[in-house]
């Protein structure tokens, strides 16, 4: 055993004792932040101490150190793979794939017949398996980041399309039964009762799309990428064994993940306060 | 005012047809106040939502204002207010009560003016800016009744308005519903099960029954038009309510008890 390993342990056990307590104290707004920021250096310094006690390979396992000084060092790569991938591909595709979504479900739920049409329509493209359309978009769309855009919408059209879907059609009936003792308008309608009651299941499809764009831009590189990219960058790095940038990608991904769902959820917060799933 | 001849409503349902309306006929005069009174699946809501136009009878005539109930409901000649309050959670009491005047394009002064006027009127001043989660029972229905007095409709249709409330909140709400008519002088048709709130609030009684939902009795009530709650114990509101008892015990069948 050595030195290395046993303060593995006692970094262990200390973290694990101290998160008790503090889950114990009394005032529980103080555990919520601080619970998961202590587990998570916990964790790091854990992964560190293993890696050099047991002098894993660093192809294997790079320390967290090592992801850090690579991370420092190659800002300039990973904000252009970050621009390429999540900002060109993952977002135009989320906003394309999301907006043309939430009209179609807008159409279906004026028009009737389209339900039929439409929806198995929308289940089959969402079938599709990606890496199989993605070597066929690249030769439709080109190398650059318009075919990583339409993977994207491939990806996100289905479940913002049901979810919108099943929005507008849950609606009170006594609801909509005043609009109609108003006589409203289909658009009075639709604006001042349908959308803001369906805001909810929007917001549950905006959240679960938020994750899809994101992996689809990046493996949708695999199969055919310019020079640049997160997806390209993972791949070509595996190939050098520099698994050092590959995690430093994967951790501007993680990061970036959580933000645009924590972004999300804030505006849904706000929108659907009156909602009882926003109501504690 | 309105007026109902013979109307028989028939819905198909998975169970085969059930005649929820048979032979309805009978007339409000401008300024009455009606109730509905009888036990659930006589028939009483949906006679109301007849009126309303929300359904279509099979057979019959209604006229309402004389017009056709879906040309007066186009013409906004009514207010309905529902079981449940129907309040939309994402408005506030002042935006829900804005709500038909946004619909009926009324102008931004006219709608402050016309929601401080009703505010008023269901005595809920200090609570414009609260939502309708934040409010209790009582208070909900007299912001749903704000918003359907807002705009100039001259009937109001009320369907159990009172039926979640406990009793000391509803007899409070009939006192003030009973102010609000005298002022506003609104005809009002008003749905309950309850024989004490029906007897106390109208000026005629109709009484109805289930299987197939019809009419029994209407009675004309004796009642002063201004009254109030010690009313319940003269002879005469008990002999009212008697005889509504007497039509409610008349339409019952075998199949009951």
């Amino acid at each position: 055993m050595n030195s290395f390993l046993i303060l593995f342990f006692i970094i262990w056990l200390g973290g694990w004792w101290i998160n008790i307590k503090i889950s114990n104290y009394k005032d529980a707004s103080l555990p919520r932040f601080i619970v998961p920021s202590l587990f998570g250096i916990v964790i790091l310094l854990m992964w560190e101490l293993a890696v050099i006690g047991l002098q894993v390979n660093p192809i294997l396992l790079p320390a967290p150190s090592a992801i850090a000084l690579k991370f420092s060092r190659s800002l300039d790569i990973l904000w252009i793979d970050f621009v390429q991938t999540l900002v060109k591909g993952a977002l135009s595709g989320y906003i394309l794939g999301c907006g043309s979504a939430f009209l179609t479900a807008i159409a279906i739920d004026k028009f009737n017949f389209l339900k039929r049409g439409l929806l198995p329509l929308g289940n089959f493209i969402s079938a599709l398996p990606i890496v199989g359309m993605a070597p066929i978009f690249v030769m439709w769309f080109g190398f650059d980041w318009q075919s990583k855009c339409a993977i994207v919408v491939v990806m996100v059209y289905f479940p913002m399309l049901v979810n919108s879907v099943q929005g507008l059609e849950l609606i009170d009936p006594s609801r909509q039964d005043l609009m109609r003792t108003y006589s409203a308008s289909y658009t009075q309608t639709l604006i001042k009762l349908r959308l803001p009651s369906a805001l909810p299941f929007i917001f549950n499809g905006l959240k679960i799309c938020s994750t899809l764009a994101l992996i689809g831009a990046i493996v949708a590189e695999f199969f055919g990428s310019p020079i640049k990219g997160m997806g390209f960058r993972i791949s070509s790095e595996v190939g050098r064994f520099a698994l050092d940038m590959v995690w430093a990608e994967i951790f501007v991904a993680a990061i970036a993940g959580c933000l645009f769902y924590g972004l999300i959820a804030l505006i849904e917060k706000r929108t659907t306060f009156w909602h009882p799933s926003q109501q504690k | 005012m309105i007026s109902v001849s013979d109307v028989n409503l028939t819905f198909e349902t998975n169970d085969g047809p059930v005649n929820a309306l048979k032979n309805v006929s009978m007339e409000v005069n401008e300024g009455d106040f009606v109730s509905f009174i009888g036990p659930s699946g006589c028939g009483k809501t949906t006679l109301l939502r007849v009126i309303a136009a929300l359904e279509t009878p099979t057979e019959g005539r209604v006229t309402v204002n004389n017009m056709t109930p879906d040309e007066a409901r186009k013409a906004r000649q009514y207010g309905y207010v529902f079981q449940a309050a129907g309040l939309y959670p994402w408005r506030s009491v002042s935006g829900n009560i804005k709500l038909p005047l946004e619909i009926m394009g009324y102008s931004t002064s006219e709608k402050e003016d016309r929601t401080r006027k009703v505010i008023d009127l269901v005595e809920l001043n200090g609570f414009e800016k609260k939502f309708p989660w934040q409010l209790s029972g009582g208070m909900q229905q007299r912001a749903s009744i704000a918003r359907a007095l807002a705009f100039d409709a001259n009937i109001l249709l009320m369907d159990e308005p009172f039926g979640a409330l406990d009793e000391i909140v509803r007899d409070r709400l009939n006192g003030e519903l009973l102010n609000l008519w005298a002022r506003t002088r609104k005809t009002i048709c008003f749905v309950t099960h309850s024989i004490p709130e029906a007897v106390f609030l109208s000026t005629k009684i109709v009484v109805m029954s289930p299987r197939p939902g019809r009419i029994t009795d209407i009675i004309e009530s004796t009642l002063p038009k201004k009254r109030d709650l010690n009313i319940r114990d003269s002879r005469e509101f008990i002999k009212i309510a008697q005889r509504v008892r007497e039509g409610l015990k008349a339409g019952q069948t075998e199949d009951v008890f």
